[in-house]
This record gives C-alpha cells, structure tokens and sequence, in this order.
C-alpha cells in the first residue's frame, strides 16, 4: 500500500542517511525490512510514531484491543513466514499484548512489537500510563530492548527483526520512549544492521551422531518419525518426506505439525498426544527408534515421561540444545537446523523394508478404521465432526483453519486433513483462547488471496469477537463458523471425566451470534442440522464479505480419545462403544 | 549438585535481570553471584553458584546461551578451577581484648584493615571453607562480630584454557599475542597445580 510519493521518499531514505525524528526512523526502519502491514491501536504514548505514518507506506490495521495487534501479527508470521509486527502505547496498550506476545513465545513465532514509553527522564516515576514492560515481558520474549534515545531505535528494530527469525524464532519487543520518538538522528539503514548473527555455542552435529543416527534407522524394526513445527520452520518438508520415503518409516504428527506431512500420504499416520489418534500414540508406546524432528516432546504428546516409549532408542533433531533431554531421555542428539542435519543425514539412510510395521499399525486401527464419519446415519443431531468435515470435504482443503482453543480445535485436528505447511494456525503451546478471529485477519493479511476459516468456540469467540469490527473496517474476506455448543465444552469434559460431571462455571450463555454478526454488517446464518452443513457452508464462501456461520452443535459430545493429564501415552479413555460415533476419521 | 557457572555478558543495563530471572523461573536458589569487568571490553563476568540437579546444569547452560546479552558460558562444577571469595568482619574489640584477635588473624592469614577503639575491620581471602572457618572461631564470643560482608565464589579454571567461543572472538585488546602456537589450550593440558 501507500502512495508512489510515499514508497518513493522511503526508499530515498533508505539509500541516502537522513535526519529523521525518532518517529519517522521507527517506519523507515520498518519500511527497510520489507513491511508491509502492521496491527496496533495508538495513545499517548506512541503518538509520534502515528504522526509520522502518513509519509510512509505502510497499512496500519486499527484493531479492537492490543491482544488482538500481537494475535494478529502472529497469524500473519504463522501464515506467512515473516516477520509480523504489533503497535501499541505504554502502560494499558503494552500490556494488553502480553497474551498475544507469550502466545508467540510458546509457539516459536517471530514477531516484533513495538510500544510507546513515557520520556525516559520520568521513567521509573510511575509516570502516567508507564508500566515496566521490558520487565512484564522479559520471560515471555526472546529479548526485548528499551530505546531512549532517537539514534538507538534503527539499530534496535532491526536487530529485534534479526532475532525473532533466527534460530529457534520468537517474539521480540522494542519500547521506545515519547522523547526518543520525538527526538532525531542520522537514519542510517545499512549502518543499523545487527552483527552478524551468532548461531547457539552448544549446536552440535557430529560425524558419529549422524552415522549412529544412520545405523539405528537401518536396524530399526518399529520406526516412528515424529514431525513437529520445527519441520515447516526450518522448510524441511522435502526431507522428512524423503526420509520417511527412503525407509519407509511412518509419520506421526504433533498438533503444531499438521500439514508438515500430507495428511494424505501413505505413511501419515496422523496425530499423537493426548487428542491424537489411539493407534498412534499405541505405535509410538510399542516403537523401537523414535525420531524426532522439530518437536520438543511436549507434555500433552508424552502424557507421563516415565512410562514414554519405554522401548525405543531416540533421535532428536533439533534447532535449540535446552530442548534436547529436557523431557525425555535421548540417544542421539542432532543440535542444529532440521533441513541442514537432515540433508546430512539422507546421504547415509538407504532403502530399507518397512513393510511389516506398518501393517501392525494398520491392523492397530481396527474397528476404529471401519466405523467411517461418513458412513453413519443422519441422526438428526449435529456434530462438531462434521461440521470441520464438511468444511474440509467443500474447500478440498485448500483453506488455512485458524482454530481457537478447546474441543473444536481437537476436532479440527481430527477431522480437517491437512496437506499443506502453514495451513492449521491454531496456538498450541499457551493454548489462548480468544485466539482465532485476531490471527486470522492477520494470517488475511498475510494471504490475501487464501481462503481463511476461523473455527472458534463459543466461549473463546466471546474473548476476542470485537475484532469483527476490524474485519469490517478492512473490508477483508474471512468465513467464521462458531462451534456452539453452550458451553466452555473442553473444561465441560474435564469437568465430566473427573469432577464428577460438576458443571461449575462452564455452561454458557451467549449472544446470538447471527445478530452479532448483522450488528457489524456481517451477515451470518445459524445452522442447527447435518443436512443443512453443506449448503451453509457453501453459501459462506460464495458471500462476497466475511460470513458468520453459527453451528449449534450437540451440547455434552467429547472429544475421544483422551489421555488424562499425566497418563501414560496408552491409557486413553475411548469413546464409549454404544455410542454412534467413531471415535476418529478415517477417509483420508 | 552445587553448579559453578562462568559467564561473559553484555555490559549493558538488565542483562543481570535477564540472567536472574531464568534461575527464578527454575525456582533455583542463586548461591552467590559476583560480577565485574573482564579483560574484554564492554564485556562482565559473572560467577553464579547454585544448588541443582546434575542433569539441569546443561539445560542452564544452553538457556544462558540463548540469552541475547550473554557471550559465553561455563560450567566449572568439576573441572580444575581456583576460587576465591573475599570477606570483610566487622567485630567489637576494645584495647584489652584486641591481641586475642590478631592472633587469631594471623593464624588464618587474614588482615586488619581498620582499626577503632571499639572495632576492627578483618579482611580475608581464600575459599569459602577458610572464611568460615574463621567466622566460625569469631563466633564462639557472643555478640563479637558486628558485620559480615562477602563477596561471592569467584572462579577461574587453572591452566591455559579458553573457550572455543572466546577464541572464535579474537584475542581480548590487551592480551599478549601467543608466544607458542601449539601451546595448550585444553582442560586436559593443563598443568596440574596443587589442590586448595
Ligand atoms: C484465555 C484462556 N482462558 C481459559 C482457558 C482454559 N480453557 C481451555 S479450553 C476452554 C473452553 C473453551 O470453550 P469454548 O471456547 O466454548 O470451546 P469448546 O471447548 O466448547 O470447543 C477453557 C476455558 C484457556 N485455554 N484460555
């Protein structure tokens, strides 16, 4: 965006040093590292950097409220591989990004935001709206850097943007002080540039971890790969694939890996952990060689460490070394960027017959195989399950999902096949509600021309819906279908299995949505049967703005199967068996 | 297990908040931590002693690497090392009781560095055992020792050793080029030097 006049000026400024105030370096900074969108919401604080917007090209979403500026930037880094930045104010605005921020930090997401402080001559005098947050988000970001004079705030914006990609990414905030913004200095875009970057001391991939890494694929009988975020974040589809190829070594996923591996890849088996399907976490029990690749074993993909794959050798390769025996015992540790460790790797893994394992697993999966989604009966009532399958089945999953937290997130696990890396946007470590609608207008941005869903609960929906108001003044295209079913249903469950189904705090009362929607000019459609899924979700894409589809869905389902928190990965509760629906899809 | 943890950081302001707060987000106890410059400009070192399990010091160790400001880090529990800790006793002695102190601190081999009619100041180096040692013998007369101040474990490896991130760095501005290439550079060459 932005005018010839604008992009032209900025690009002058980033060739020819020029004295700019603080305000204007913070754009032309930005401008420099390629940036294009930024999501914020101004104040006293930060209202130089505003000022100085309009000479810039650079599109600044108004959101609703700063945890939406830092879940949007997210979305756009998840969706698109950059970096996304988020602006706020000091005090109130700074720390209403913190959720966004931690959100980031606990799915290795790089973005950079960027608030306002007061003068630095009143900091630390509790001055009006002045909040310490350097230190509020010190352990929540990968660095942070507090900038008071104009001539530091290139050097800093530009290291941030340097250490949220590098390495193992995350976010990065820089505080910039109001006589910082508003003081000037030489705008020197290439002398700004950050020492080179100096990879992690204790990477290690040696010679005799790859050939021992080698040998013990080659002698393994039950293999497992197991595939996590890391794999799209280091860009080594290509090799895992090649690797589970070559050796014919099945797949399993971690939630944050879906679409890391084709879902409809012979060798996927599909996803572990405490949602993940009952035959893979059986595999991974029963394996003798786990390799684990850009996953960091997680406690809800172990369920307890002491009885985890009690018979396997490990391999772990892995981009940052405080990952590696933090949870789990490890055999052979490849410290270093996953594509790079296994482009090492393929040259010494040869072909090699897998056959016989994999049938095991296959046969694993039983009655649960035969027991389609598709195949049941119309019942008359409406399941979560089918709803994301539907959607899946109708955009041929050519969508990115970006999911809230709770039961629908597990089902969108379950039901919508993933193909492609950065197709599910979903926050897995903090696991944030409210998360969905704010990361998919930034994952929008990211991907204009992408079909975006957000799939949202109806509580986490209610965190975060004033976001629709953004969604309006951007004039964008997302399509939203809530998961209704009346209650905070993932604490319902929990609530069911082990508090003796005391339903405290959980049932739900909510706005209708339809109307919700309409109040913003959205237009919406509420779905109460099966039979309806299909047109409904038709006539959401064809609309030509964002559509809202409220699914009001069986109220006490539960996601199946279950490891209870700090179970063994094979002590799962199963569906009950007189119960109509499978426990897991199988129509890939 | 007690970690002795060697650190070259960023003399910047925070980086010790930074490098703080990941022990108490461990809720690990930091023993005692001493900082100061280095030969490096721009650069501190810092010696940090905590109590924690054998396998957690290589997790804080990759940690503290992952810390933008901190350069290098190393975990000296049980290789060659010297340490020193420096401690100033503040104890109450009158003209008629003195000697009975002086003597005391020459056995321990400490110094008087201030001296009043009512007080005096004992300065003492050596490791940890030796300094409580002489508090301990100090304490035995209630209500003598009137302050105590302690610096912390500084640490320093013995031998000619220096890390492959330091060395990948260059020689500090000041350091004497090598009179001999091939002279050793590994925990292993070191000579051995008597223990404390
Ligand atoms: C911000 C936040 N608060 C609380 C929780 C705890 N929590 C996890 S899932 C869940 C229920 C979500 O309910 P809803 O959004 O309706 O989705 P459902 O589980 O019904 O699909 C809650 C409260 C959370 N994950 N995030």
């Amino acid at each position: 965006m932005g005018t010839i006049d604008q992009t032209l000026a900025a690009n002058a400024h980033l060739i020819t040093p020029t004295r700019l105030t603080g305000a204007e370096i913070v754009w032309a900074t930005l401008v420099g590292e390629g940036v294009k969108d930024v999501f914020g919401y101004p104040g006293g604080a930060i209202l130089p950097v505003y000022d100085a917007l309009r000479k810039f090209p650079i599109h600044h979403v108004l959101v609703r409220h700063e945890q939406g500026a830092s879940h949007m930037a997210d979305g756009y880094a998840r969706a698109s591989g950059k970096v996304g930045v988020a602006i706020a104010t000091s005090g109130p605005g700074a720390t209403n990004l913190v959720t966004g921020v931690a959100t980031a930090m606990l799915d290795s997401i790089p973005i950079v935001c960027i608030t306002g402080n007061v003068s630095s001559k009143i900091l630390g005098t509790d001055a009006f709206q002045e909040v310490d947050i350097t230190g509020i988000t010190l352990p929540v970001t990968k660095h942070n850097f507090l900038v008071n004079r104009a001539e530091d705030i290139a050097p800093a914006i530009r290291s941030a943007f340097q250490i949220a990609v590098s390495g193992r990414p995350g976010p990065v905030l820089v505080d910039i002080t109001k006589d910082a913004q508003q003081g000037t200095a030489i705008f020197d875009f290439a002398a700004a540039k950050p020492r080179p970057y100096r990879p992690h001391p204790m990477l290690r991939v040696e010679d005799s971890g790859l050939a021992q890494a080698a040998e013990l694929i080659r002698n393994a009988k039950r293999p497992i790969i197991l595939a996590g975020h890391g794999v799209s974040e280091s860009g080594a589809m290509e090799q895992v694939r090649t690797l589970a190829e070559r050796a014919q070594i099945p797949v399993a996923l971690t939630l944050l890996g879906l679409g890391n591996f084709p879902a409809s890849h012979p060798l996927n088996m599909g996803m572990m952990g405490m949602h993940g399907e009952a035959w893979v976490n059986h595999a991974i029990q029963e394996a003798d060689l786990l390799i684990a690749c850009g996953m960091r074993f997680d406690d809800r993909v172990t369920g307890s460490t002491s009885t985890y794959s009690l018979k396997s050798k490990k391999i772990h390769i892995e981009v940052d070394p405080a990952e590696v025996n933090k949870n789990i015992k490890i055999d052979v540790a490849l410290i270093g960027d996953l594509r790079e460790v296994l482009e090492q790797l393929l040259p010494r893994v040869s072909s090699r017959d897998g056959a016989d394992w994999i049938k095991t697993i296959e046969t694993s999966k039983g009655a649960v195989a035969v027991r389609d989604i598709k195949n049941l009966p119309d019942s008359g009532h409406l399941y979560a399950a089918h709803v994301i399958h539907d959607i899946w089945r109708i955009t041929g999953g050519n969508a990115i999902v970006v999911t809230d937290v709770g039961q629908h997130q597990m089902w969108e696990a379950q039901y919508f096949h993933h193909e492609h890396p950065r197709s599910l946007i979903t926050s897995g470590g903090l696991g944030t509600m409210g998360f969905a609608l704010p990361a998919a207008i930034g994952a929008k941005f990211a991907c204009p021309g992408k079909e975006v869903w957000v799939v949202a609960g109806d509580g986490g929906f209610q965190m975060t819906a004033a976001e629709l108001s953004t969604i309006v003044q951007e004039a964008i295209k997302i399509n939203i279908a809530i998961i209704n079913n009346g209650f905070l249903g993932m604490v319902r469950q929990w609530q069911q299995f082990f508090y003796e189904s005391n339903y405290e705090a959980t049932p739900l009362v909510s706005p209708d949505f339809v109307k919700l929607a309409d109040a913003h000019g959205i237009a919406g459609r509420a779905v109460h049967t099966r039979a309806e899924v299909v047109d409904a979700v038709a006539e959401a894409r064809s609309a030509p703005g964002t559509f809202l589809l409220n699914f009001l869905v069986e109220k006490e389902e539960s996601v199946y199967p279950m490891i209870p928190a700090g179970s063994a990965l094979h002590e799962m509760i199963r569906r009950p068996v007189k119960d109509p629906l499978v426990e897991s899809p199988d129509d890939k | 297990m007690l970690h002795t943890f060697v650190a070259y950081v960023e003399d910047l302001p925070g980086v010790l908040t930074r490098v703080a707060s990941l022990f108490r987000r461990l809720n690990i106890n930091i023993n005692s931590l001493t900082v100061g410059r280095s030969e490096r400009v721009g650069l501190s070192r810092l010696t940090l002693v905590c109590e924690a399990s054998s396998e957690a010091g290589n997790r804080i160790r990759a940690s503290l690497f992952k810390l933008e400001n901190v350069v290098d880090v190393d975990d000296i529990a049980k290789d060659p090392a010297v340490t020193r800790e420096l401690a100033l006793i503040k104890v109450a002695a009158t003209p008629s009781n003195r000697s009975q102190i002086f003597d005391l601190v020459e056995v321990f081999r400490a110094r008087i560095v201030d001296l009043t009619s009512e007080s005096l100041m004992i300065e003492m180096t050596g490791v940890e055992s030796k300094i409580e040692g002489l508090i301990e013998v100090l304490r035995e007369d209630e209500g003598r020792i009137l302050e105590i101040c302690r610096s912390g474990k500084m640490t320093m490896r013995r031998g000619r050793h220096i890390s492959s991130v330091l060395k990948a760095m260059g020689a500090a501005p000041d350091e004497v080029a090598e009179p001999d290439a091939d002279a050793a550079e590994t925990v292993e060459e070191i000579i051995p030097t008597e223990p404390e």
